[in-house]
């Protein structure tokens, strides 16, 4: 069914069309009006049998849902920047585990200095916590991807995080197709667990485990992973056949034929990288993106595949590592490792910052001239940067670096 | 319980203490340990040390609470000893199905497994969560307190040895006053512990009006039972905090953790009592009051406090804990006191 709807109702619809039988809920902005949605289907009555948890911490909630799949049940929460941090010890026993939670990040920056707004810094941090992660383009695809999430997570016992962005995609009301309850029962059929806690076969889950088996341990982890390359290609066609539209899979070229440039980018930022190419290939351009929809696993040869036609490939990133540059950059390198191909990162949308189609324009052509930097730092105002600099050179106590940019950015307010 | 279940023939080579039971009670007062047909939660073989106070108190409290849901019961663990010593594979103490995820969650981790079976339906299987001082009043305080606040549908033991006695005896914040520790030494003008405000735990699970709180020791097993009998025929979140001496970090000999846990509660330093949503609904009297010293000596974590002209003031503070703790829970008579 159609509906003019806000993102994070659009994928409190999906998570309640999935049947859920334990959500754990923990406010955190821009995540909280999912759990908010999921809690009104609760309550009113649409979503059945499902116990909904209000805990008093991410941590806490992530760890509700261990203890709820562990027992049986079919279990989501969701989450965002500090929230996925707090609970990192979680994520990363979860997948342990091996059990298959779904979890929405609502993608957010991680402070200090704090800040709300969306960028993927939250989920690049956990990037090799054991998780598989999709990011989702569209309010549409969000819906749909936590619908073949479950599926996915099932099929493999592992867990899957969903991310989108912060506020672009969960707070922007945008036309979504819901499927109906009898189509989703018939795509996802109920959880069948591969470990359970119960009174009648005991099993002790969460051992301690030495050097003579961790590392197998580890290594079929790993191994889940790479069968997840298999598995989230043919959960995307199913989906596609039955609900008649494209949404997930592990990559999305788009007008990458004989592209010389291409784009690579995750997350709704690729509906501007699009409508920027499509304005470049007017002017001839050849130039092409491709959008990351399985960050983890990381589609190592699908991704070859699609960039090795092209001299150069621009990696526009939602999140910095310090001392390295950019995240998606450095796996790109590690799909094109035998081949030599000019790789860009492009730093972008920090902290919510818009990513403007005239900027990404201006580095696409400083690109295709190369004439880029290896990293470049996206509409960078220098002139505040050059500012702290010099007064972290001339004076010892220079103060907060945050609060010093601000004042330099309203000069005469404060004091 | 299922006939798959495992049981072990229990050996009585105990007999002559007071560790497993009186069988010449009546066979409905008799507690679990004392039955030829009791479950055996942990099976012995397991890696514990001799003596080791956890391990009676988790055995005596997992036993009885199977008995209570005829054998179905699910056990989650925080990090600990007790998890180490009873898991490394494929030597697995537990015959009941066990989930240890992280030492900060275990209760949350409870109450996930509660309401998996809740909304599955499995009414009669019941859950316990479990760790030591360190997972219950320290790293995992804030999701215990969390299932205490939502009333979940566990039933959480804490075994208090008081310290982090599995990375190798560090203070808690279940340590005492002066009590030598890896990270308090007995070293320095005021050697061991401060002497905090405390951390009372069972008092705080008492304020969230909680249906049970209960504390207990590995002395009186009768007790112990009793306590997790009644724990069990309740629903909603319920705690019980159980001190287990550990002859490891408190320098005691392993053939005196029965004999401190009762010089515990006789000296007035753990009371023994229980509280149903919020208020005390029993305690017990000590009926031969003993001073502090008689509990401190033998144990090395307190050496200091005796060594040369010894640590009156100190021992004196210690006494007027253990003398507010009588005066408040009333743990003398005043009869009994007079005479």
């Amino acid at each position: 069914m159609l509906k003019q709807i806000e993102g994070s109702e659009a994928v409190a619809e999906a998570i309640a069309l999935s049947r859920p039988e334990v959500v754990c809920a923990y406010p955190i902005t821009p995540q909280t009006h999912i759990v908010e949605g999921v809690g009104r289907l609760v309550k009113s009555g649409r979503l059945e049998n499902c116990e909904y948890i209000n805990v008093e911490s991410e941590f806490a909630a992530l760890s509700v849902a261990i203890g709820a799949s562990a027992a049986g049940a079919r279990a989501y929460t969701a989450t965002a920047s500090q929230g996925l941090l707090f609970m990192a010890e979680a994520v990363y026993n979860a997948a342990g585990l091996g059990l298959p939670i779904v979890m929405t990040v609502g993608n957010r920056a991680i402070g200090a200095p704090i800040n709300i707004w969306n960028d993927h810094t939250d989920s690049m941090a956990m990037k090799n916590a054991g998780w598989i992660q999709l990011h989702a383009e569209t309010n549409q695809e969000a819906a749909d991807l936590h619908i073949q999430a479950f599926k996915l997570a099932e099929a493999l016992s592992l867990p899957v995080m969903v991310c989108m962005d912060g506020f672009i995609l969960t707070h922007a009301f945008e036309r979504v197709d819901l499927p109906s309850q009898d189509e989703v029962d018939a795509f996802l059929p109920p959880y069948d667990p591969v470990q359970l806690l119960d009174p009648a076969d005991p099993c002790s889950i969460g051992a301690m485990v030495g050097p003579e088996a961790f590392t197998e341990v580890r290594y079929l982890a790993h191994h889940k992973q790479m069968e997840a390359l298999t598995l989230i290609p043919e959960i995307a066609a199913e989906f596609g056949e039955r609900f008649g539209r494209d949404s997930g899979g592990l990559v999305r070229p788009y007008r990458c034929e004989d592209a010389e440039t291409i784009i690579v980018a995750m997350g709704s930022v690729n509906g501007t990288v699009k409508e920027v190419i499509d304005a470049m290939r007017d002017d001839g351009v050849k130039i092409g993106s491709v959008s990351i929809c399985s960050f983890r696993p990381f589609p190592l040869i699908e991704l070859r595949d699609v960039l090795e036609p092209a001299l150069r490939i621009v990696c526009i990133e939602k999140s910095l590592a310090p001392g390295l540059g950019g995240v998606v950059a450095s796996n790109i390198r590690m799909a094109l490792r035998s081949l030599y191909r000019q790789v860009y990162t492009v730093i972008g949308g920090l902290g919510g910052r818009p990513i403007m189609r005239k900027s990404l324009h201006r580095v696409f052509e400083l690109a295709t001239a190369e004439a880029l930097e290896d990293v470049t730092f996206l509409d960078l105002n220098w002139d505040v940067v050059n500012d702290q600099l010099a007064r972290a050179r001339e004076t010892r106590r220079s103060g907060p670096i945050a609060e010093n940019i601000l004042k330099s950015l309203n000069p005469g307010l404060g004091r | 319980m299922t006939d798959d279940t495992a049981l072990q023939r229990v050996k009585f080579y105990q007999t002559g203490t007071f560790t497993v039971g009186n069988r010449l009670l009546d066979p409905e007062n008799r507690s679990v340990q004392a039955s030829m047909e009791r479950s055996n939660a942990i099976t012995s073989g397991h890696r514990a040390c001799q003596g080791c106070g956890e391990a009676l108190g988790a055995r005596y409290a997992l036993d009885r609470a199977m008995q209570e849901s005829n054998g179905e019961l699910i056990a989650v663990n925080a990090t600990g000893c007790l998890e180490v010593f009873t898991t490394p594979y494929p030597e697995t103490s537990w015959q009941i199905p066990w989930l240890h995820s992280l030492f900060g969650n275990a209760p949350a981790v409870a109450t996930g497994v509660a309401a998996a079976l809740r909304v599955k339906g499995r009414d009669t299987t019941r859950v316990v969560a479990q760790g030591g001082d360190g997972g219950t009043v320290d790293i995992g305080f804030g999701c215990l307190s969390g299932m205490f606040e939502r009333n979940d549908d566990v039933l959480y033991f804490c075994y208090d040895n008081e310290a982090y006695m599995n990375t190798g005896v560090q203070r808690s914040s279940a340590t005492p006053p002066t009590a030598r520790t890896a990270t308090t030494p007995a070293v320095g003008p005021e050697p061991g512990n401060v002497f905090g405000t405390g951390k009372n735990l069972p008092v705080i699970a008492m304020a969230h009006g909680i249906p049970y709180v209960a504390t207990a020791t590995v002395a009186d097993l009768h007790d112990l039972e009793t306590k997790v009998a009644k724990a069990m025929s309740m629903r909603g979140a319920r705690y019980i905090h159980i001190l287990v001496p550990c002859p490891l970090g408190w320098g005691a000999a392993s053939h005196d953790t029965i004999r401190l846990s009762r010089l515990a509660v006789k000296s007035g330093l753990f009371p023994l009592f229980e509280a149903e949503h919020g208020v005390i609904s029993a305690v017990t009297k000590i009926r031969q009051r003993v001073p502090v010293e008689d509990y401190l000596r033998p144990q090395n974590r307190f050496a200091h406090l005796f060594k040369g002209d010894g640590d009156p003031e100190r021992i004196a503070a210690i006494q007027r804990i253990a003398d507010a703790n009588i005066a408040g829970f009333g743990l003398v008579d005043e009869e009994a006191a007079a005479q």
